[in-house]
């Protein structure tokens, strides 16, 4: 039976139609429709904001191999509940995703959910060792269109190279990277600076980040390629950024939302939550991140979703692992933090959480336009909706940033092909 | 109601010298004993002590000064940790006896964290009590063997003896709890 | 004063002449035949020590039966990921033991500010990663005053690994808190770039610096830095920033030279400098036990509760 919903008088941010304003939308058997409907779902969208759902160009699921963390499962409802219809699960999973096997994995146990539409990222080379290529062409026959040995960056320029080269085969196909340079960062537990050496915790300087960021340029400069950078932190790597666009480089880039609130100062006790790679710098960096994010050099928001056990980050400081959830949190994040003291607009807002991912991805079904005929990819939610962020949440896993804190802005009603899979504020498997 | 002068300095002066006959009486003399004094203030008195038997009988008496602070039975119920003196005791105790001086006997426990001091620094032939005032109140079987003044007061009074040596004038001080605790805030 | 000490930022100025006087009295109650005061009869001191320390943890020891408390030690050899059992599950255990408090020396930085959010009892940091050892800056400062008669205005110079060294940490600010005045001098791959925004200055010519220095303060050097390239060699390290017996002349008379220990004789400090009159190494170490033992009377000896009387209010209860 034809589901149909009317989405009424719901604020509608379209940056991909370059609309904003209220309006009515109707969805009719999975996609957007423009026939005025009688017996529908009336979804009321007073007070709220309806947009394009969600796409999360980083995350990871942790399937196949660390379940006790999270699962496809787990991980595709916090996805859902933080208003995203689409995301790409990374590749350092065990095993790694670097044969179509993983991705086939993934993707069906994903389909099977159906919470969240999910594009596995494939391994750039073999077992995420860094020493040859992956089987790349036959995970892009498998669907793959980013890829990426996120966890650490390709060691070798060389490498680096002929994999941006041979990709070109294909179409649109990304390469995406952790840009850390491993000798640089050794040992670092979180940004070297006046705090770090306070704590007596080694610190990694920014400069690990910025010789890979150029490095790569550099390659994608040579190969033609298309490159894209992953969670950026430092004001420096931006000015590389910058250049690099200006001289016509086809590269993008993505920021999280906890480097573009918290800092280094949120380490002075010593709290695991706020450990993650890259390292949370200094105020400079962050207000450079988010004049970046603001005017498009940074192109959109993502996650590093990095869920790990309650007993991993309970341990000593520099036994813990690295990593943030965020699913659940993001949106409220940039809306409390950014949108909300008019550092970024909502539209702008939008634009990075959903359109440009989209883009990037490759995921044409997601990010907008909302316009008939297309898959009814949505996202309602309520920007002034306060809430305070404690377990237990959606994620199998607890080790939030924003843990303890307060933020407006709340997800109403998630809808994936035409389906509601959060239906007031609750998943609905 | 404000604070009332007990004793004046001639009344001190006259009470110590008084003390140090008394000692000097019931032990036959000076040859075996020391002094010691509680500090503070039971050190400046026996200090005090010493010099009136110098004067008296001509013979210096050993003079030493105990804080009690670690023998204390309240330690960990107050909100801080008490605050610690010095003590000196350069003689040794085993064999002589001791005549314990301080400036008020109330409940008595002060003295008996001294008695379990003393006992760790040697064994005295006898221990004796020496108090400027004894003002009532005792929790535990404790008595003094010399006594500057009896003065009867409320549980709710405070007693302080001021010392030239410490606070610049010489005198016996008694005060209600309530106003003095107010005083010491402001 | 706070409930527990993890960092020299734990205690104001007054708090450190209040724990320096008090030691006085301690180290009074260490010259008498009955070493003991039965101050903290009753209450339980874990020493909770990851990393192997001999003498730290017999000094925190004797500390503690000195003043008549009952003493856990719990070593283990390497960090609890090592050993099995979380560091959560050690401070349960101990609280449920009822430690009033635990000496807790672990090779992680933070670790003891970790252990608070488990246990109730006071946590004393013995010595935390490359992040800080308060009590061995204390008694330091208690060693400079007792030996020059003051604090304030001394010109320290601090010589070594400070890049790895928490007890250097604890001591740079334990004298800028006391308004001394430190210099840090050693190689700059050695010298945390940051090390001026604690207040300190920095030089890397030793020979200049120490004629204008009452204490001479030596840092043990690690053999495992040269592996891990912050000099080419020790021969080197040892020739431009070793304390040889020609450098100590060249001290102004009266000045101290330090070491926390242990030493690498030969390495950053020539035997016979260790050996001299003005080196008073083993005078930190008594004075380490009296500083204990003011450090666990004063954070076990009050309730720390707020409506808990307090000493003026019984009033003079002789």
């Amino acid at each position: 039976m034809p589901e149909r919903f009317l989405f009424r008088g719901a604020r509608v941010v379209d940056p991909a139609a370059g609309r904003d304003e209220v309006a009515d939308v109707l969805v009719e058997d999975g996609v957007v429709s423009a026939d005025g409907g009688s017996d529908a779902t009336v979804l009321d969208g007073d007070g709220l904001v309806l947009a394009p759902g969600l796409v999360d160009l980083h995350t990871h699921l942790r399937q196949p191999g660390r379940e006790d963390k999270e699962t496809v499962e787990t991980g595709c409802r916090a996805a859902a509940l933080g208003g995203f219809t689409a995301l790409a699960a990374m590749a350092n999973t065990e095993p790694p995703a670097d044969s179509a096997a993983v991705i086939h994995e993934v993707r069906d146990l994903a389909a099977a959910v159906g919470l969240c539409e999910v594009f596995p990222v494939g391994a750039i080379t073999r077992g995420l060792e860094g020493e040859a290529m992956a089987e790349l062409g036959e995970m892009v026959e498998a669907g793959v269109r980013i890829f990426s040995d996120d966890g650490q960056s390709v060691p070798n320029a060389r490498l680096l190279r002929n994999a941006m080269t041979y990709v070109r085969a294909f179409d649109d196909v990304v390469i995406a990277e952790h840009c850390e340079d491993a000798s640089l960062g050794e040992g670092g537990q979180m940004h070297e600076g006046l705090i770090s050496s306070s704590l007596g915790l080694a610190g990694e300087p920014r400069q690990a980040e910025e010789v890979i960021v150029a490095r790569d340029l550099a390659v994608a400069r040579l190969t033609g390629g298309r490159l894209h950078l992953c969670h950026l932190s430092s004001a420096g790597s931006v000015e590389l950024l910058r250049r690099a666009r200006a001289e016509g480089v086809r590269v993008t880039a993505e920021v999280t939302p906890h480097h573009l609130v918290f800092s280094e100062e949120d380490l002075v006790t010593y709290d695991t939550n706020m450990k993650m790679k890259p390292p949370l710098r200094s105020h400079d960096d962050r207000a450079a991140l988010r004049r970046a994010l603001a005017d498009g050099t940074i192109d959109a928001v993502a996650t590093d979703h990095a869920p790990h056990a309650v007993e991993e980050k309970e341990a000593e400081f520099d036994q813990a692992p690295f990593g943030t959830i965020g699913l659940e949190t993001a949106l409220a994040a940039v809306l409390t933090h950014l949108v909300e003291p008019g550092e970024l607009t909502l539209s702008r807002a939008v634009e990075a959480l959903s359109t440009t991912p989209a883009r990037i991805l490759g995921a044409h079904d997601h990010g907008g336009p909302i316009e008939p005929g297309r898959p009814a990819n949505l996202v309602a939610f309520d920007p002034s909706a306060e809430w305070s962020v404690e377990p237990p949440f959606a994620s199998r896993s607890r080790n939030a940033s924003f843990l303890g804190r307060t933020l407006r802005g709340r997800v109403v009603h998630t809808m994936l092909g035409g389906e509601l899979v959060v239906a007031d504020g609750k998943a609905q498997r | 109601m404000g604070t009332s002068r007990l004793m004046d300095e001639a009344e001190i002066g006259r009470a110590l010298t008084r003390i140090a006959h008394e000692i000097l009486e019931r032990n036959k003399g000076a040859q075996a004993v020391v002094l010691v004094g509680i500090a503070a203030r039971g050190d400046d008195l026996a200090r005090r002590l010493a010099e009136e038997v110098l004067r008296i009988e001509g013979r210096p008496v050993p003079v030493g000064a105990l804080d009690i602070t670690f023998y204390r039975d309240d330690i960990g119920i107050r909100a801080e940790a008490p605050e610690v003196h010095e003590t000196r005791i350069d003689f040794d105790i085993n064999g002589r006896v001791v005549v314990l001086v301080d400036d008020v006997l109330f409940t008595g426990r002060t003295i008996r964290s001294a008695l379990d001091a003393l006992i760790d620094f040697g064994r005295p032939t006898a221990i004796q009590l020496a108090v400027l005032v004894d003002r009532g109140h005792r929790e535990l079987p404790i008595r003094a063997d010399y006594v500057g003044k009896n003065v009867p007061t409320r549980k709710d009074e405070d007693v302080r003896v001021a010392l030239r040596e410490v606070d610049g004038e010489d005198a016996v001080l008694v005060a209600d709890l309530v106003a003095s605790r107010t005083k010491e805030r402001t | 004063m706070n409930r527990h000490l993890l960092s020299i930022h734990d205690v104001s100025a007054e708090d450190v002449v209040r724990i320096l006087d008090t030691a006085e009295s301690f180290r009074e109650v260490g010259t008498r035949v009955i070493k003991k005061v039965p101050a903290l009869r009753g209450r339980t001191v874990v020493n909770l020590f990851y990393e192997n320390s001999t003498r730290t943890r017999i000094s925190f020891e004797l500390a503690a039966k000195r003043l008549s408390a009952d003493v856990i030690n719990f070593s283990t050899g390497g960090s609890s990921v090592s050993k099995g059992e979380s560091l959560k599950d050690t401070a349960l255990t101990l609280q449920a033991m009822g430690a009033d408090a635990i000496v807790i020396r672990h090779s992680s930085s933070g670790a003891p500010l970790t252990l608070t959010r488990w246990v109730r009892g006071s946590v004393l940091n013995a010595g935390d990663g490359t992040h800080e050892h308060p009590t061995q800056a204390l008694l330091d400062l208690y060693t400079m005053r007792d030996r020059l008669g003051r604090i304030e205005g001394l010109r320290v110079g601090i010589v070594g690994d400070v890049m790895h060294s928490r007890v250097a940490r604890s001591l740079s600010f334990a004298l800028v808190k006391m308004g001394a005045e430190a210099t840090l001098v050693g190689p700059p791959t050695l010298i945390p770039p940051e090390a001026p925004a604690w207040g300190v200055q920095v030089s890397h010519d030793l020979e200049s610096v120490l004629p204008k220095l009452d204490v001479c303060y030596m840092l043990r050097v690690q053999r495992e830095r040269q592996r891990q390239q912050y000099f080419p060699s020790v021969r080197e390290y040892a020739r431009l920033f070793g304390l040889s017996r020609t450098r100590a002349g060249l001290l102004p008379e009266g000045a101290l030279v330090m070491h926390p220990g242990p030493m690498n004789r030969g390495v950053e400090i020539d035997s016979d400098v260790a050996d001299l009159p003005r080196a008073v190494i083993e005078e930190q170490v008594t004075n380490g036990i009296a500083i204990r033992m003011s450090l666990l009377y004063l954070l076990l000896g009050g309730s720390g509760a707020e409506g808990a009387p307090r000493a003026e209010e019984v009033g003079a209860d002789a």
